[in-house]
């Protein structure tokens, strides 16, 4: 019976560097992050990364930034990467460890499109509920946000609306809203469209607007990915 | 039972109030029993497009809050039996407009009428979201312009998910596009986009487009619907459009550079 009081789940969470946090810029960009998509951010559930950082060895260090994370309607739970020291005053501060290796959201990527297709009738039910199919066009001044999983429009994204998705992206149409991939952090998300033409594209919250993507790749089919912390736009 | 049909834009000054005037006119033509209601409480025109301003007694408002009667507020157009005028208050604002009210109301012409156009007022807010609410089609009136194109993208989405058929998974609202003021010239110039153009963007049938034309701004001054004027190229395109909306085949004039024949021009005629 004691084996039912526990049980195991795994979550999406939000990961903050700690370093980030004495950047002026960054809390502003937060904020503006937080205002564009406010529902998503209400009370969602934060990990400080402490990796890289010799500070936070005292519990108020902490509590102030749980007070600034607060302040953007979000709540801080726990950290990871952290040093001993580090550790003793989380817990002073009531914050849960998490393990480092889980950096990276992890979550299952078939490594050969191939085998997933083959595996697909034992695997289906829990990677189809992850992902959403949208047929028809997204319209200016909508918000598509698909939690967990990634997202498929079959048509047009005109500009003015916003599609996120904390996974991938594929537009089969032109996009020209925004697109933001990997919205939970996830550096591995990539955006494929059959014709850029968008207005801001994002993955893990690195982002290029209009303005910043390469003219000649406009109107072609490309996909985005993040390489060393760059959005790399190849065409198809 | 009538087919209910909003015209909207988003966008102000596109056209709605002269479209809605020249397609309730032109299913009236077509012996169609139509009534055309004014959804623009506070900024009452389409009794002025229709030439009836001084007929006006009792309006949709009265009507909505039970003070007078339907048929003590309809207004029977004098150049054609089939057609009906329902003015607005214009001492009123939008939010006399009472969802209830108005639906009330339109179930009771329901029973009289083949088609109630409806003109929106500009606008996403509550004027526009009724006025749309319980639409079975919609126009989609647009100018060949980025802002006015985007608005239109807007209310589309307004209508596939704000509707009364979206919000009771009835079978969608029919979404039709009407390019008005277009300017073949000013396309060939670049100054305006083409109807490729906002055909890519919005992807919705074409039901017509309207040349941008003197002869609207004399009929809209006069009181009279475009479609009455027999002679001009804006009041053909809204006949045209009217029959493409009532389901037959017309081909699409005004979008390709007018072709006149070697004979027509020897013997001097456009």
């Amino acid at each position: 019976m004691a084996g039912n009081l526990v049980q195991g789940a795994v979550f999406t969470v939000m990961v903050v560097r700690a370093g980030m946090l004495h950047d002026p810029v960054f809390e502003l960009e937060l904020a503006q992050q937080v205002q564009r998509s406010p529902r998503f951010f209400l009370n969602a559930p934060v990990v400080l990364d402490l990796k890289g950082t010799t500070e936070f060895t005292r519990e108020a260090e902490f509590l102030d930034a749980r007070d600034i994370l607060r302040r953007h309607t979000l709540t801080l739970i726990g950290i990871q990467n952290a040093q001993p020291a580090q550790l003793d005053a989380a817990a002073a501060a009531g914050l849960a460890s998490f393990a480092p290796n889980a950096t990276q959201p992890s979550r299952g990527r078939p490594a050969d499109p191939g085998l997933s297709a083959a595996a697909a009738p034992q695997a289906a039910t829990p990677t189809a509920a992850k992902s959403r199919l949208v047929t028809q066009p997204v319209r200016s001044g909508t918000q598509i946000y698909v939690r967990g999983g990634d997202l498929v429009v079959t048509a047009p994204v005109s500009a003015g609306a916003e599609i996120m998705a904390d996974g991938n992206i594929h537009v089969y149409g032109a996009l020209r809203g925004r697109a933001l991939a990997g919205a939970s952090g996830d550096v591995e998300a990539r955006i494929f469209c059959s014709r850029l033409e968008a207005e801001l594209v994002s993955i893990a919250g690195h982002y290029l607007v209009s303005d910043q993507l390469p003219p000649e790749q406009r109107g072609s089919a490309v996909q985005i990915a993040l390489v060393d912390d760059r959005l790399t736009i190849e065409r198809n | 039972m009538a087919k209910i049909i909003v015209l909207t834009s988003g966008k102000g000054g596109v056209g709605k109030t002269t479209s809605a005037a020249a397609i309730a006119a032109g299913l009236a033509l077509r012996g169609k029993r139509t009534v055309v209601i004014d959804f623009d409480v506070g900024l009452r025109n389409l009794d002025l497009i229709m030439g009836c301003e001084r007929r006006v007694v009792f309006d949709f408002i009265n009507v909505i809050n039970g003070d007078a009667k339907l048929n003590q507020a309809l207004i029977k157009d004098k150049r054609n039996d089939n057609l009906y005028i329902f003015p607005t208050s214009q001492t009123r604002d939008k939010d006399a407009l009472k969802r209830e009210g108005v639906e009330r109301v339109l179930d009771e012409l329901k029973d009289n009428f083949d088609y109630i156009v409806c003109d929106s007022p500009a606008g996403i807010e509550h004027g526009a979201i009724t006025a749309l609410y319980f639409a079975d089609s919609a126009i989609i009136v647009t100018n060949p312009e980025v802002s006015s194109v985007r608005d239109s993208d807007r209310i589309i989405g307004i209508l596939a998910s704000k509707s009364r058929r979206a919000e009771h998974n009835l079978e969608p609202v029919d979404v039709h596009l009407l390019l008005t003021r277009y300017s073949l010239e000013r396309v060939k110039k670049g100054e305006m986009l083409s109807v490729e153009d906002v055909n890519e963007i919005l992807s919705i049938p074409l039901l017509g487009v309207i040349p941008e034309s003197e002869s609207v701004l004399k009929a809209s001054n006069t009181g009279t619907p475009i479609v009455f004027d027999q002679e001009s190229l804006a009041g053909r395109a809204y006949i045209d459009a009217v029959a493409r909306f009532l389901g037959e085949q017309r081909e699409m004039r005004f979008v390709t550079p007018e072709r006149r024949s070697f004979f027509r021009a020897l013997l001097g005629r456009a």
